[in-house]
């Protein structure tokens, strides 16, 4: 108590009344403070980089009437790809048979290995895949399925948003729903009969 | 101890030069960073393993939600334009719309995600209050009636000769039908090349594409 105490208490021992005051040294260990100036840095590291969306470009068709600008294709070296629900897809090689026995399902995985036998199979020249998302499939999708002609390496292909009577009966009837025949019948009964 | 004693040195490193190189880093990147724009919409985007940058500047965005709603927007360094395309609107539609209310689409980062019926409302509505609000998004799916055929119109109009790049992002849930609607509004305006924001992805090994990037292969 007799004196006052400035050194910041280490050292002494024993209580007040020792007169011993040890000089400290004033120096601060700096490593944590390197830590914490590394970690903001790889913080700002990372985020600078993130800031930069990559995109993938599409080119759509022109709708045209004329019948010589409309792009010719071969009926055999078609392949045509639908998208159903919960990430199915369908296809069929060539014209499609009226009782759909060629309308096969398939997944995204499996998917590629098909369209790669089909493009070995045909004229480079005449190969055309035809992609028709139906209205229960995601965008997700239809963008996996243009990434898929991107990795494959197809260079004709066409993004359609029609499709054809019979084609979603058939997607109605692999998702669960009523027969091919089912339905034909009852679309003929709604509409009226031609004669 | 025995005679072969080793005067003890100090092994600590004075950290003070290694805190100010730590310290100069640090005030680089935090000048060189450009923080988005808080995104008031969620999306998640799918992948794609075509990973070209996407353009920055110029730009009209397409944003498609989980729930298949359309949202239309204009980058934030094209404001003239953005100008340009709410009086078209204004006038082709007949909107009566007040300055204040074109000064709100004019804010930075804000976007239309409700039919033309609901736009003047919905531009009186204060930035703040915008992430609460459920849009039911521009109406595409109606071939009809197509509105972002006449916001595509605008932003034309508005671009007129420099280049516009029209970006769609979209999330991985929506359905067809948004995107069915947005690439007719395109058609019909004749905009034919747009591109889709994805996440990168890499090549899978084996396939054609990864032949043809990485080159032939020597055959054994």
């Amino acid at each position: 108590m007799a004196e006052m105490d400035t050194s910041g208490g280490g050292g002494h021992k024993k209580g007040p009344g020792v007169k011993k005051s040890k000089k400290l040294s004033t120096r601060v260990d700096l490593t944590p403070m390197v830590d914490l100036g590394f970690l903001l840095i790889t913080f700002f590291i990372f985020t600078t980089t993130m800031t930069q969306p990559s995109s993938m470009k599409l080119n759509l068709p022109k709708d045209t009437e004329k019948e010589e600008e409309q792009n010719k294709v071969k009926e055999s070296a078609v392949l045509s790809i639908f998208l159903g629900k919960d990430n199915a897809v369908y296809y069929y090689e060539g014209t499609l048979l009226p009782d759909g026995t060629n309308f096969k399902k398939t997944n995204f995985k499996d998917i590629r290995k098909v369209i790669i036998d089909k493009k070995r199979s045909t004229n480079p020249a005449d190969f055309v895949v035809l992609i028709k998302p139906a209205p229960s499939s995601t965008y997700r999708n239809t963008v996996d399925m243009l990434d898929e002609m991107f990795i494959n390496d197809v260079k004709r292909y066409a993004l359609l948003d029609n499709l054809f009577t019979i084609e979603q009966q058939l997607i109605t009837q692999a998702e669960g729903g009523p027969s091919l025949l089912d339905q034909q019948k009852a679309a003929q009964q709604a509409a009226p009969p031609a004669k | 101890m025995g005679r072969a004693k080793i005067a003890r040195k100090s092994t600590a490193v004075d950290m003070t030069a290694m805190c100010d190189v730590a310290f100069l880093l640090l005030s680089f990147f935090i000048l060189t960073t450009k923080f988005k724009p808080p995104e008031i919409l969620q999306v998640t985007t799918p992948k794609s393993v075509q990973t070209k940058a996407a353009d920055q500047k110029n730009i009209v965005w397409i944003t498609m939600d989980k729930g298949g709603a359309v949202y239309f927007s204009i980058s934030d360094d094209a404001s003239d334009e953005k100008r340009t395309v709410i009086d078209e609107v204004n006038t082709a539609k007949a909107l009566g719309l007040t300055d204040a209310e074109k000064k709100a689409f004019l804010r930075s980062g804000s976007f239309v995600g409700v039919p033309f019926s609901q736009l003047k409302s919905f531009l009186q509505q204060p930035t703040a209050k915008l992430a609460s609000i459920k849009m039911p998004g521009i109406p595409v799916t109606d071939t009809l009636n197509n509105e972002m055929v006449v916001w595509m119109n605008a932003a034309v109009k508005a671009f007129g000769g420099t280049k516009m790049n029209i970006l769609v992002k979209g999330d991985n849930e929506a359905k067809f039908p948004s995107f069915k609607g947005v690439l007719d509004a395109f058609k019909k305006t004749d905009q034919l090349k747009f591109q889709m924001i994805t996440d990168q992805e890499g090549v899978p090994p084996g396939t054609d594409l990864y032949k043809k990037q990485h080159g032939p292969r020597t055959p054994a």
